[in-house]
């Protein structure tokens, strides 16, 4: 079981940004400029890519990165957007070289940067399971074996000879990972591929995901999903800027993590273009702050938390009878609560067009861990304004719930708790 | 961070720098497993490397997949569908027929003009088509190169095997035209003895005798492909970078056609200069077809030897050019 199965040493991989200066030009020298370029950019094309060097503005996507993963281990990659997962990942898979160092790997990779890559809208379910699979490595033989299986995953058996093309986006989702999730490679590298789609898919994925983690298989996995990540992996491993600032167990590297986070504890949402909604009010920053006032990274277990949900209006104009929601998910995808304002007081009568809408939890029921959850706006009953799945990561600190001197354990199953009593009753007598 | 492993020291030191040297396999590493895993070693590469074929073969179920698929989705949502493939070469061999045949009277070595024209637009269209397509393939496919590893050589090869379907369509129709004009493609007529001075005696001492001329066509379309893969090689290449391609080839297709004898025969060259025409290898494959199915004067000799190096030199300059540029395919597209 302890034989390597990727090893990394001092990776580094630099991309070059476009390539225009910046500096003005005379109208002159763009002209002579325009007249020389061509034959600059013809040369370089007989040269190969290592020429262009001087004249262009580079950076290093990943630097001195140096790693080795057994076989059976799950690790997950976490870090920022552009702290060069995606491109660690791209240079396992061989989609891309390295510009320094090296990459071994032992055995075959299956790598799944994307659902359903290759499918082709033309062409029919079935026929696009057998070039998906083809595409991902998978013999003929051994797609006409897992066929049927890889149907009734998808859950498409009705439409299995209906181009893609009149699949919905859920339903080419699901036949995309149905066909993925039936490789078998001694190593896997998975991107943040469950981003997408509904809750009871990403629930399936996850699933999918954690029984092939379970069989010993080495699997690398890339996700902003810090539940998901700390329920499957074993091993963190935090990027920060194309490096290394964290190897070790999960738990401990995601603590990194949100600590990284929490310098800046609200969470942005002004730059989130993935929300659905007709946008005339839009969320712009979730912020945690404790039974103080004082801005907290996350909360714990039976403490007081309080959620502020800063928003503006488009249209700069107040709205009425507003309704909003957050609902927290748990490591699989299952809703855990959503606090809810028509449930809890009746919709918002009214509502400035820029503000707060604060939301008071006085004892925190959940168990430590890292929960998801997505916002939601709407004037009821159901008139969507903006809704983001996704928004962000609760990190929940251990705290004593019941009150009673014991502290629910990290690796307890990730739940809810309630208030409630026990008591004992002996059969052969009354009650004590 | 790299000394996690829970291997032994020994082995651990054993494996490390016979792999960092980059000097071959870390034997004691690998003898040691029960089934050995395949192994890859992933670093830059540079300058010019030589091209992995053998990676061809194993990815060989991958080039069926995507051939197939080009084939199934070429004319899905048209109207005429597979008949595209018959229409093209047939118009253009109309407006030929009218325009050089008839009106400008080019010669067509004693053969009606229609087959004759048309027996050379069969190849070329084949091998227009799969240069049109070879090249714009990559960045078609982008998303592909992006997110999958495979030997990108497919990509650019199966989009050329597709269009053998359309070229065997058109061979058929290719075929009723000889049936319609009485040429058999398993007779040739030869005369035994022809002294310029005196027509009569040739056209006395000419004799039919079977041919077998046809068991050349084969290599023939290999030619083609190999032509129509190397100028695709080059040319997609080089698109994924420099779009400027795109408007290239049609342009580049247009004058090449008029570099190939298909509106008019190669006969019109006298001796040292016909075999110099061969350094275009079309001349080789549209003169060949003309030799091998309709009788003409054109066997292969000098002209298609020259036709068949120059391919080759393209094919193995576009291999090492395509394979130089691969490795930023992903970056690049």
């Amino acid at each position: 079981m302890s034989d390597l199965a990727v090893q990394v040493k001092d990776l580094g991989k630099r991309y070059r940004i476009g390539g225009t200066k910046t500096r003005y030009k005379t109208l002159r020298s763009s002209i002579a400029g325009s007249l020389t370029a061509p034959v600059k950019r013809l040369g370089h094309a007989f040269q190969g890519e290592d020429s262009a060097n001087g004249d262009h503005s580079q950076f290093w996507a990943l630097q001195d990165i140096s790693f080795s993963v057994n076989r059976g281990e799950v690790v997950g990659i976490i870090g920022h957007n552009g702290a060069g997962k995606s491109t660690l990942l791209k240079i396992l898979s061989r989609i891309t070289l390295p510009t320094r160092g090296f990459a071994e790997i032992y055995g075959r990779v299956g790598s799944l940067l994307e659902v359903g890559t290759g499918f082709h809208p033309e062409l029919t379910g079935r026929e696009n399971i057998f070039l998906n699979g083809a595409i991902l490595g998978m013999t003929r033989e051994e797609i006409t074996r897992k066929l049927d299986e890889i149907i009734a995953f998808a859950e498409v058996e009705q439409f299995i000879n209906t181009p893609v093309k009149h699949y919905s986006s859920g339903m080419g989702l699901r036949l995309g990972f149905a066909v993925a999730a039936h490789l078998e490679p001694e190593i896997l590298v998975v991107d943040e591929v469950l981003a997408v789609g509904d809750a009871a898919f990403q629930k399936k994925c996850l699933g999918k995901m954690g029984e092939v983690a379970k069989e010993g298989r080495t699997v690398l996995f890339v996700s902003h999903n810090m539940a998901a990540v700390s329920a499957l992996c074993t091993r963190g491993i935090l990027l920060k800027k194309g490096q290394i600032v964290a190897d070790g167990p999960v738990n401990d590297v995601i603590s990194r993590y949100m600590e990284m986070n929490a310098a800046n504890a609200s969470i942005p949402l002004s730059d989130r273009t993935d929300r659905r909604g007709n946008g005339r009010f839009r969320f712009t920053n979730v912020t945690f702050l404790n039974e103080n006032g004082e801005v907290v990274p996350g909360g714990v277990s039976g403490q007081p938390l309080t959620i502020v949900l800063d928003y503006v209006a488009a249209d700069g104009k107040k709205a009425r009878d507003v309704d909003a929601f957050i609902a927290f998910f748990g490591s699989f995808g299952e809703l855990l609560f959503a606090p809810h304002v028509r449930l809890a007081r009746g919709a918002f009568d009214e509502i400035p067009p820029k503000g707060q809408m604060i939301c008071r939890i006085p004892k925190l029921p959940l168990t430590p861990g890292y929960y998801r959850f997505s916002l939601e706006m709407g004037i009821s009953p159901d008139y969507l304004i903006d809704s983001i799945e996704d928004a962000g990561t609760l990190f929940v600190e251990p705290g004593d719930f019941y009150g009673t001197g014991y502290l629910p354990l990290r690796q307890h199953m990730k739940a809810v708790m309630v208030e409630h009593q026990w008591e004992i009753v002996d059969s052969d007598h009354t009650i004590v | 961070m790299v000394q996690n492993t829970v291997q032994p020291a020994s082995e651990q030191q054993s494996s490390l720098p016979a792999t960092a040297n980059g000097a071959g396999t870390s034997v004691p590493d690998i003898i040691r497993k029960p089934k050995p895993l395949a192994r890859v070693r992933i670093e830059p590469e540079r300058g010019w490397v030589a091209p992995r074929l053998g990676e061809l073969w194993e990815y060989r179920e991958l080039l069926f997949f995507l051939t197939w698929r080009d084939i199934k989705v070429r004319y899905k949502q048209t109207i005429f569908g597979a008949s595209w493939a018959i229409i093209q070469p047939f118009f253009t061999m109309v407006v030929f027929s009218l325009f050089f045949g008839r009106l400008a009277g080019v010669p067509s070595d004693n053969i009606p003009y229609p087959i004759f024209s048309y027996a050379a637009l069969v190849p070329w269209t084949f091998f227009s088509n799969g240069l049109t397509q070879a090249s714009a393939s990559l960045v078609n496919s982008s998303k592909l190169i992006t997110k999958v590893y495979f030997p990108r050589l497919i990509i650019p090869v199966s989009s050329i095997i597709a269009g053998l379907v359309d070229f065997c369509l058109a061979f058929i129709v290719l075929l009723g035209m000889m049936l319609y004009y009485g040429i058999s493609p398993l007779q040739r007529e030869v005369a035994l003895l022809s002294i310029p001075a005196v027509p009569l005696l040739e056209s006395l001492t000419t004799v039919t005798l079977p041919s077998y001329a046809m068991i050349w066509l084969p290599l023939l379309l290999l030619l083609a492909f190999i032509t129509s893969l190397a100028v695709g090689l080059w040319l997609s290449a080089m698109n994924v970078q420099y779009r400027d391609i795109r408007y290239i080839v049609p342009f580049l297709l247009q004058l090449w056609m008029f570099a190939t004898p298909i509106a008019y025969p190669s006969s019109l060259l006298s001796e040292p200069w016909r075999t110099i025409y061969g350094i275009n290898p079309m001349t080789g494959v549209v003169e060949g077809f003309r030799w091998a199915l309709l009788g003409t004067d054109t066997q292969p000799g000098p002209t298609i030897l020259v036709s068949a190096l120059v391919a080759l030199a393209l094919l193995v300059s576009g291999m090492y050019y395509f394979r130089r540029m691969e490795k930023s395919f992903a970056d690049v597209v």
